[in-house]
């Protein structure tokens, strides 16, 4: 089976969100870069049925030189090899057309992805590919099977789930529990560093949504404590001052 | 000209949060002299469901109720949801963003050719340009976002608009949607559904309770607590990782978003992925017996104690009160 999970390059989700001084940019001062945990379920998942059935497991990021050793990442956690779409991801649009246009070379059996990525929330680009490729994609994916080309998988439906059964090739957005996250271990960091990580050149496209300037929420006021043996207390704050019962 | 607005459904039910997408429609449609506000609704509704979708703003619905829509299959949904958008020769599409809302938004807006935003927090500003503010990083940060093509598709966060319940009467027409075999490529073998009355991403108030609670068996304490308020339980990652709690109760950055009016918190320290899915509440409360647990950072109220004691008293008072 040829298996192709596309990764998301963003900050580790500890960390300290801030733009620099005009607001129009993420400050990456100081911050760590990491495959995106969602994305990071479906690396997981795919390198478990690629030892399964067998076949080659590519991943892809859209993104500058910066984003490499998070691709060497995946493959020390299992992936055979990576290609990075040499752009800066602009929106969720751009790099949509960067995936289904590179993919569409590949003819893939099977691509995943995280659900969403962690800094832009968007959640489109399997549903888009998808769309792009004209191949069916479902989402959030939080169980996946595949027997021949017969794929049973579990979509979380809000306050619940659903079972669903479809046929190969296609898309799925991913999240937990769909596998345990990897951890590279020695071995698989050595043989990263002789896995083949190509560059490709992007296509040109337009964006349609692209952010032009970030702002941060308003600083939250200090906690009122209320004494523990006066629980009214609490009752009658949330009553007269918050408003909310 | 309209606006169309897509709602989901579950199980005849129309979800509030799609008709605070009306809202934000309806809304929208005001400020930018775009007409009318047309809902398309797919499967069967209960009736009466479909009066609310008037009063939250819509002039027309446009119904199908063809059963094989009844699940949300996305393909086929996207399919019924463009051809309405032409039918009404609509430029904008709103809808509500969930897991649904999301798969169907995105095959919608590469068949549209439309500028897609997600996580819409405001109406936009049409001044200079076409600018969105949705919310980005969890909740964490905005961030503006300038849409360049004439269609627009906008995914809605849910409890950033106010419901609006002022409306008139919908008028409903019938909608005859042409699907092919290739929109139900996928079958949807059995659905699961939570027990409980109030459904988590969509609650007003939720309850939470964390590794703090010790073990599932204590969890009636917190169930209590969440029936007094009519709210939803919740629950930070450990305790579904434990199996305590089911994966769906799971809160913060890698499971459910919320954002209810009130949040209670209960024996969860507050690690930054847990604040995550909750930062956009109204308002917080705590409940934990380390004084120093970063969760009082994020909270407007607290108290520090043991929820064995704290909350049944809580409980209690609420009862009273309520
Ligand atoms: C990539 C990543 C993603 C993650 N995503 C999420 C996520 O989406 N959601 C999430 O919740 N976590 C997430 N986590 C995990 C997160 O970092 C924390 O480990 C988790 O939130 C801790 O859960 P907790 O507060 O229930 O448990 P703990 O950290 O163990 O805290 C328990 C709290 O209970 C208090 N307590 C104990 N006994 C009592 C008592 N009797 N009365 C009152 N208080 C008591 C303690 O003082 C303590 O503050 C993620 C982690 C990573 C690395």
């Amino acid at each position: 089976m040829k298996i192709l999970v596309c990764i998301t390059h963003v900050p580790d989700t500890t960390s300290k969100i801030q733009f620099t001084a005009d607001n129009t940019k993420f400050d990456t001062t100081g911050v760590q870069f990491i495959i995106g945990p969602y994305d990071d379920y479906a690396l997981a998942r795919a390198v478990e049925l690629r030892d399964q059935t067998g076949g080659k497991l590519t991943v892809l990021n859209v993104g500058e030189s910066e984003t490499e050793p998070t691709l060497r990442k995946a493959l020390a956690i299992g992936a055979d090899e990576a290609i990075r779409v040499n752009a800066s991801p602009k929106d969720s649009f751009f790099v949509s057309k960067q995936i289904a246009h590179y993919a569409k070379e590949g003819a893939y059996d099977l691509i995943l992805m995280g659900r969403e990525s962690i800094d832009f929330n968007g959640g489109m680009v399997h549903g888009m590919v998808g769309e792009l490729l004209g191949l069916p994609s479902f989402s959030p994916v939080m169980k996946l099977d595949v027997e021949g080309t017969t794929v049973q998988m579990a979509r979380e439906i809000e306050g619940g789930k659903e079972s669903l059964e479809a046929s190969l090739p296609l898309i799925a957005g991913c999240q937990e529990p769909i596998a345990e996250w990897k951890i590279p271990n020695m071995r698989g960091i050595m043989s990263a560093r002789t896995k083949p990580l190509n560059v490709v050149e992007a296509v040109s496209e337009e964006t349609q949504a692209e952010a032009t300037s970030y702002e941060l929420p308003p600083a939250k006021g200090a906690v009122k404590l209320v004494d523990k043996d006066n629980v009214g207390e609490l009752v009658s704050l949330l009553k007269n001052e918050a408003k909310v019962l | 000209m309209s606006v169309l607005v897509y709602i989901e459904q579950s199980e005849g039910k129309i979800k509030k949060t799609s008709l605070e997408a009306v809202s934000f429609a309806h809304a929208l449609a005001s400020k930018t002299g775009e007409g009318d506000v047309v809902a398309v609704a797919l499967g069967t509704i209960e009736q009466g469901e479909l009066a609310a979708v008037g009063s939250a703003g819509a002039a027309k619905v446009l119904h199908s109720s063809e059963e094989k829509l009844n699940a949300g299959v996305i393909q086929a949904h996207a399919s019924a949801v463009a051809q309405a958008f032409t039918q009404v020769g609509a430029k904008t599409l709103v809808l509500a963003k969930s897991s649904l809302g999301d798969a169907v938004a995105a095959r919608l807006a590469i068949k549209l050719n439309a500028g897609l935003v997600s996580n819409v927090v405001a109406l936009p500003s049409t001044e200079s340009g076409y600018l969105v503010k949705r919310s980005i990083f969890t909740g964490k940060a905005f961030a503006e976002t300038e849409v360049t093509t004439e269609n627009k598709v906008l995914a809605v966060k849910k409890n950033s608009v106010d419901l609006k319940t002022d409306g008139g009467d919908a008028a409903v027409e019938n909608f005859d949607v042409a699907l092919s075999d290739a929109d139900f490529s996928s079958k949807i073998t059995s659905t699961e559904r939570a027990t409980g009355e109030v459904l988590l991403p969509e609650a007003d108030i939720v309850v939470s309770g964390g590794r703090g609670m010790k073990g599932p068996e204590n969890w009636g304490m917190v169930e209590d607590l969440a029936k007094t308020l009519g709210a939803a339980t919740g629950c930070s990652k450990p305790v579904s990782d434990m199996g305590w709690r089911p994966h769906h109760e799971h809160v913060g950055q890698t499971g459910v978003k919320v954002a209810p009016s009130l949040y209670i918190a209960i024996g969860i320290s507050g690690a930054i992925q847990h604040l995550a899915g909750v930062n956009s509440s109204k308002c917080i409360v705590v409940i934990n017996k380390d004084p120093e647990a970063p969760f009082f950072k994020a909270a407007d109220y607290g108290i520090v104690g043991d929820a064995f004691e704290v909350v049944p008293k809580l409980t209690e008072a609420l009862k009273a009160e309520l």
